[in-house]
């Protein structure tokens, strides 16, 4: 297995990558290596540039105007910014902040929903497969197997979060991004999808943004600290929470500002 | 404070509240006087004869409006081909390039395009179909009518896709897709409703117009299919035979009236069905 060969090498590199909205310099000379199979955790107040940072790396922050980036920022030493964003998306799959399945689509639809609305065609072995692996995968099989035809928007908000993991899942991406996944869900669906975060990582990188530091605590392996678009601090979670070496770091994580 | 002058202003309240409940009701009467008017007048003239004949010359008894009612058909639907298509792309384009200038100016196009009175656009198909064409057609008609619709479906497809959350979009595009298919498999699909609707409403709202095709479809008193030819249409038909001296034409327009009438009451209705039926709960 090639995963197994480059266990410990990086997947995604950043070398002084900025980001900007319009002349609003949002992204500040991010140096950045994340290794794979490892869960890291991108924490921060609000408006320290986590987010945007995180929609650089599969292209999302182009699609808003006047949104612009410079620098280097690489997926297996191959540069996201001279591929074609749709490859880089298929190979980097997202999580939003609020679950959103697709409204028109039944649950199964919705899980194969990167291979059918792409027009690639599978056979219907090959796509019960996908599905019931990849619902697997986020611990959904149990609860919708009986109801794979039913409209996705009629599962509970943790159920719709976990169909967007699986609809992510499903494409077999390398890299698992998620934009603060849990925080428009309850406590109990917010346990149930960190705990699949220990599950997803032995086969995708996973990269979480969330301004929660328990959670940053709890799921991951390594943490980045950012404060005011830039990167303060990036070590190992343990590291980071016992003996930060940056100050702002400090003052962050004992809740001297937030 | 004195009971009088609270009594006085609960007098006032109630009074306004009398006034809105009124004029609301005022409102109601003008469509049940023409329903009633019109149903009174044509229901006895329309049988299955005259549905599917043709008009007889004056002073022969009977005759239909097959002709009418299969040219507005024809009409409608060469209208609806050539303005669906444009119109819900424009309104693709507005929605998803809102601030760009382009945007601006065809919004702003599209805005005025909807005021300008129905008589001016038939001028138009006239100097621009008719003339170089050198003949009265049914297609000029029809070019003129899709002019009339472009700006509802523009109009309503834009703002139903304005009302679709960017994070549908984004599910979409984070899964690769590229643009037209986020638009064909994933927008669209879900403002169908609201664009259908805008569709059916510009029908609605076409079927009764008589002015632009006045000098472009212009009228025939035969039963056409050909759309390079003139064609008549249930509004001139109405147009030419109320004008007219003979109390039997006069019958014919008021039936024809009525099935005009229904037929604006049924797209009315099915587009509130549909959009209720179809509506996808985000």
């Amino acid at each position: 297995m090639e995963s197994t060969i480059v266990k410990d090498s990086v997947v995604i590199k950043s070398r002084d990558f900025n980001a900007y909205f319009g002349t609003n310099h949002v992204v500040k000379n991010v140096n950045i290596d994340i290794p794979r199979n490892q869960v890291v955790a991108v924490m921060g107040p609000s408006g320290c540039g986590k987010t945007t940072y995180l929609r650089c790396i599969n292209r999302m922050h182009e699609l808003i105007p006047g949104a612009s980036s410079r620098g280097e920022m690489k997926i297996n030493d191959e540069d996201i910014y001279e591929m074609h964003p749709i490859f880089v998306r298929l190979k980097i799959g997202m999580v939003f902040q609020r679950p959103n399945p697709f409204p028109n689509l039944s649950i199964y639809d919705n899980v194969i929903a990167g291979y059918k609305l792409n027009g690639i065609k599978l056979a219907r072995t090959e796509r019960d497969r996908i599905v019931e692996h990849s619902l697997t995968r986020v611990a959904l099989w149990n609860e919708v197997k009986d109801s794979l035809n039913k409209k996705g928007s009629f599962l509970s908000g943790g159920q719709q979060q976990r169909l967007c993991i699986a609809r992510a899942v499903a494409m077999e991406p390398e890299v698992l991004l998620f934009d603060e996944p849990t925080s428009a869900l309850d406590p109990i669906s917010t346990s149930t999808v960190e705990e699949l975060f220990h599950e997803l990582k032995t086969n995708y990188t996973l990269i979480i943004v969330t301004h929660n530091m328990q959670q940053a605590a709890r799921v991951s392996d390594r943490t980045a600290f950012f404060y005011l678009g830039e990167l303060v601090e990036y070590d190992e979670t343990k590291t980071m929470f016992t003996n930060p070496k940056d100050n702002r770091t400090q003052n962050y994580i004992t809740g001297r500002f937030s | 404070m004195n009971i009088g002058s609270v009594n006085y202003r609960i007098g006032k309240s109630i009074g306004f509240q009398l006034a809105t409940i009124l004029f609301a009701f005022a409102c109601v009467v003008p469509l049940l006087a023409i329903l009633f008017y019109i149903v009174k007048a044509g229901i006895t003239k329309i049988n299955w004869h005259f549905l599917v004949n043709v008009p007889k010359p004056v002073g022969e008894i009977g005759g239909g409006i097959a002709n009418a009612l299969v040219g507005s058909v024809i009409i409608i639907l060469v209208a609806s081909v050539i303005a669906v298509p444009i119109g819900i792309m424009t309104g693709i384009f507005l929605s998803e390039n809102r601030k760009s200038k382009l945007a601006y100016w065809s919004r702003l196009s599209v805005d005025i395009l909807q005021g300008v009175p129905s008589i001016v656009i038939g001028i138009i198909a006239y100097f621009w179909l008719v003339k170089p064409l050198r003949g009265f057609s049914a297609l000029s008609g029809s070019v003129a009518l899709a002019i009339m619709m472009l700006p509802i479906v523009v109009r309503s497809t834009e703002e139903t896709l304005k009302l679709l959350p960017d994070s549908l979009k984004e599910a979409a595009y984070a899964l690769g897709m590229p643009f037209h298919r986020v638009i064909f498999k994933v927008i669209v699909p879900c403002g169908i409703s609201g664009i259908l609707s805008g569709v059916m409403l510009s029908i609605a709202r076409i079927t009764g117009e008589t002015a632009p095709l006045l000098f472009t479809a212009f009228g025939n008193p035969y039963l056409t299919t050909n759309i390079t030819k003139p064609m008549h249409s249930l509004p001139l038909l109405i147009f030419n035979y109320a004008t007219s001296p003979y109390n039997d034409w006069h019958d014919l327009a008021w039936g024809a009236s009525l099935i005009l009438l229904m037929w604006v009451l049924l797209l009315n209705i099915f587009t509130k069905l549909i959009t209720r039926k179809w509506k996808v709960q985000l």
